[in-house]
């Protein structure tokens, strides 16, 4: 029997995006539907500094990360890899970096939580 | 006492001070009904920003609008109306994309033409922000330059390899050309926030709701439920500011108002201007009813230091690019395979051909449809039904990148995989299949000028009295 694909942190999101914040960072927000989805996405060994550098190929000691519980929001920040416009970057906007965030399987742990809230 | 308290206290100090902010950029389209709402609210001020660093460095770096000028001539036709019919100041900041002294003169030379088709007396400022690289130079020497995080220490020669250098102005120099008697000031680079917070701050309103609600208002739309409305009215007074959409079918509620700090701001809880630190950790977001949001405990910590951050362009090189499309399903199912082959061939062709290594040139071959955007990155790999490979050149000159991509021409009609038996043909969607791109910019400055005043950096011209 094929495995019943696992949720994404999208599936509890309302929108997860990206974009510039000037030309030498990108920044992330989560928009979390409810606070149960909050509850996942600000989950610190869930999401955390080492998990988007691995995502992102950044080190995680540039990483930002801002929980703002009174948005359900998580936003994350982080210096460019790829220098805006330059000859090996492909998304001059950072508009759809979102993607590799959006889609990170969340854990059946938290799954679970958010199932019983 | 400063400048402001004193030119507030000449005037007697209002209760409060409505800015209206008709759209989030000066030329994306300004609906002439959310302009006369503003009007009819009894808007003070109407700011609107000219431009950004959004869409990359060669606006800056060549000093051209990324705007047409049609849709320049369109909103700023609607906003010098509204200006002089009400009698209130009209603020550009960022004129011409990037601000640079031409983007200034560009929008200057469209207002003055529209003042004069339409009869209007309208007295303008332009003010220039553009830096001369000798001057910084001095400052530089002088230990008056610092970097800002991700960047390292300036070198010297960097600010002279710039095509194009600007300084961001605060709400200062827009205060300056108002008290001299300007009605339209268009001002060069200038942070985004700078000309909805100029009027608020000279009419004696406290710094914290001022410039938070500069914040909220410089996208327009965007802090609403609709970000494609038209614009919105921010009213500050001596406790906080109120917000309100300018389409009356649009409402501003507490999380689309507070959720507007996220946007395009690496930290959401602070915001630098040349003064000092926006700071809205303590800030409260109440509806006042169904379409108005307050706002409340923002505060403005001012700098012991004043600053003008700075922004810079040079050229990287020069770019030649070149598109091929593929469908055949062999290929296209082993595509990474083909891009690596594709790697190694090109590279010896024109090691071969031009005489040249990859120290000399460099390219990008992106597979669009298959991983072209997020690399490494994304997060899945499904087969792609047909692939677009994109290949950029770039070079010190043109020349040479043209002729890369012309050596690299017959390997994008024709190139197999290595072990297939005949040679496959792909679909170039133009003929001539190479774009000469011409230079490519960079962003190299990400720095800040320590400054006596805050205008020292910025020259303000205001135009002669027609009638003297």
């Amino acid at each position: 029997m094929p495995e019943t694909p696992r949720p994404r942190l999208a599936d509890y999101a309302l929108e997860v995006r990206s974009k510039n914040a000037g030309p030498f960072w990108v920044t992330l927000e989560t928009f979390m539907r409810d606070e149960a989805g909050y509850r996942i996405a600000s989950d610190a060994a869930f999401l955390n500094e080492e998990v988007i550098g691995r995502l992102y190929g950044v080190p995680a000691g540039d990483v930002q990360i801002f929980r703002i519980p009174s948005l359900n929001v998580v936003k994350i920040s982080f210096p460019r890899p790829v220098s805006q416009a330059s000859l090996h970057d492909r998304d001059v906007h950072a508009g759809q970096h979102h993607v590799p965030l959006a889609l990170l399987e969340v854990p059946d742990r938290l799954r679970a939580e958010a199932a019983r809230a | 006492m400063s400048e402001d308290a004193q030119f507030a206290a000449d005037v007697r100090l209002p209760a409060r001070v409505k800015v209206m902010a008709p759209s989030g950029m000066l030329g994306a389209g300004i609906d002439p009904a959310t302009v006369a709402r503003g009007l009819a609210l009894g808007a003070d001020v109407i700011s609107v920003d000219g431009g950004s660093t959004d869409s990359g460095p060669y606006y800056l770096g060549k000093g051209v609008a990324k705007t047409t000028e049609a849709a320049i001539v369109r909103d700023l036709r609607i906003l010098l109306a509204a200006a002089a019919e009400a009698r209130i100041p009209l603020l550009i900041g960022s004129c011409g994309t990037s601000g640079t002294d031409s983007g200034v003169d560009w929008v200057a030379g469209i207002a003055e033409k529209i003042l004069l088709d339409e009869g209007l007396d309208l007295k303008v400022a332009r003010i220039y922000t553009e830096q001369n690289a000798e001057d910084l130079k001095r400052r530089l020497a002088a230990g008056a330059i610092h970097p800002l995080a991700p960047m390292g220490p300036l070198d010297a020669a960097l600010l002279e390899e710039c095509t194009h250098i600007v300084g961001m102005m605060g709400h200062e120099p827009f205060a300056e050309a108002l008290r001299a008697g300007a009605d339209v000031v268009l001002a060069g680079r200038a942070t985004d926030t700078a000309s909805a917070a100029a009027v608020p701050l000279m009419r004696g309103m406290p710094a914290g709701p001022a410039w938070h609600a500069a914040k909220i208002v410089e996208c327009g739309g965007q802090c609403t439920t609709n970000p494609r409305s038209g614009g919105v009215i921010a009213t500050i007074d001596a406790d906080g500011f109120e917000i309100e959409p300018l389409d009356p079918g649009t409402a501003c509620t507490p999380i689309s108002v507070a959720a507007h700090m996220l946007y395009e701001t690496a930290d959401p809880f602070s915001m630098r201007e040349p003064a000092g630190t926006l700071d809205v950790t303590g800030a409260t977001y109440e509806p006042v009813d169904d379409r108005r949001v307050r706002v409340e405990g923002s505060r403005f910590l001012p700098a012991d230091q004043l600053t003008v951050k700075l922004e810079g362009a040079r050229i990287s090189g020069y770019e030649t690019m070149s598109f091929v499309g593929i469908r055949d399903p062999e290929v296209v199912a082993r595509i990474d395979e083909w891009s690596a082959f594709m790697d190694q061939v090109l590279t010896d062709r024109v090691r071969q051909t031009l005489g040249i290594t990859r120290e000399q040139y460099d390219y990008d071959l992106r597979l669009y449809g298959h991983d072209a955007i997020l690399g490494a990155a994304d997060p899945e790999r499904r087969p792609a039904r047909e692939v677009g490979v994109m290949l950029l050149v770039n070079a010190a000159d043109q020349a040479t990148a043209t002729a890369v991509a012309k050596v690299a021409n017959p390997l994008m009609l024709h190139l197999p995989l290595p072990d297939m038996a005949y040679l496959p043909s792909f679909a170039f969607p133009t003929s001539p299949a190479e774009v000469e791109r011409g230079a490519k910019y960079e962003f190299v400055l990400n720095h800040v000028v320590d400054v006596d005043t805050e205008s020292e950096l910025f020259r303000i011209h205001l135009e002669e009295d027609a009638h003297a």
